[in-house]
């Protein structure tokens, strides 16, 4: 198993995680996935980078720095995408009872990992 | 935006709302052109479609040469700009988009838009007319008229 795949499988065995992967944040495609039944994510891909580019430039331009962590709340689950090294993103979905925390938490780890 | 038929409008407009992208044409596998965005001389969008055009038929032929089906998306990335080359099924035949975009979108946006934007096609397309013989008399007409749609003069 590649190092890729074991830390986005670490973050897919937090309970609620319906998918992870690791995406190419200035393309938005998706580089390795884990576990993305019933998830477009391609989709998901394109449109977490292109929202996260997006957060970058208003957090920077407001002097806030890069986001750490973006949380991204529906009426059914959350999304969770982190930035990583080498213009990479890790992005969870996850079901509106996940553990956000600890995925969050993981979320972190694969991006220090990745790096 | 300039569309040779009314119903590719629609579809095109919300994909040009969504993708960013800053060029776009629509053409047939033989290089006829349906619709464009972008361009501003009628010169480039026919050298443009032809080349377009006959890379998708190049990849086809590499494609059948190594006994795989044939490509779906083609993916030029530079450093200013990119461009995707994608061919996909209508009623009305095969059809081939040529996209352009800068920094501002993403080729994954593109893509994921541009698959969104065919089926759209697919739907909305009425069925193929019959075609009568193509004369070089009507060739050039229809050549013109078709510059004249696409360019507004």
């Amino acid at each position: 198993m590649s190092q890729h795949e074991q830390a986005l499988r670490r973050v897919s065995a937090v309970r609620g995680i319906r998918g992870v992967m690791l995406v190419s944040a200035s393309d938005g495609l998706v580089v390795a996935d884990v576990s993305m039944e019933d998830v477009d994510g391609r989709a998901v891909a394109a449109l977490a980078a292109s929202l996260c580019a997006r957060l970058r430039r208003a957090t920077t331009s407001a002097g806030l720095g890069v986001p750490g962590v973006v949380h991204l709340r529906g009426e059914e689950g959350v999304l969770l995408a982190v930035p990583a090294p080498n213009d990479m993103l890790v992005v969870a979905v996850a079901d509106r009872g996940a553990n956000v925390g600890l995925a969050r938490l993981e979320l972190l780890e694969a991006a220090r990992v990745l790096g | 935006m300039r569309v040779l038929e009314s119903w590719v409008g629609a579809p095109l407009e919300r994909f040009l709302d969504e993708s960013a992208a800053r060029l776009v044409l629509l053409m047939t596998t033989s290089g006829q052109v349906v619709a464009q965005h972008g361009f501003t001389r009628s010169v480039d969008v026919m050298s443009a479609a032809a080349l377009g055009a006959a890379i998708m038929a190049s990849t086809a032929e590499l494609a059948r040469i190594m006994g795989s089906p044939r490509f779906g998306v083609l993916v030029h990335q530079g450093a200013e700009q990119g461009m995707l080359l994608s061919g996909f099924d209508t009623p009305r035949g095969r059809w081939i988009g040529l996209v352009v975009f800068g920094p501002d979108t993403s080729v994954g946006l593109v893509q994921l838009f541009f698959q969104q934007f065919a089926e759209e096609i697919g739907a909305a397309a009425p069925p193929a007319e019959p075609h009568g013989p193509v004369l070089a008399e009507n060739f050039e007409h229809d050549l013109n008229a078709s510059l004249r749609a696409l360019f507004g003069r």
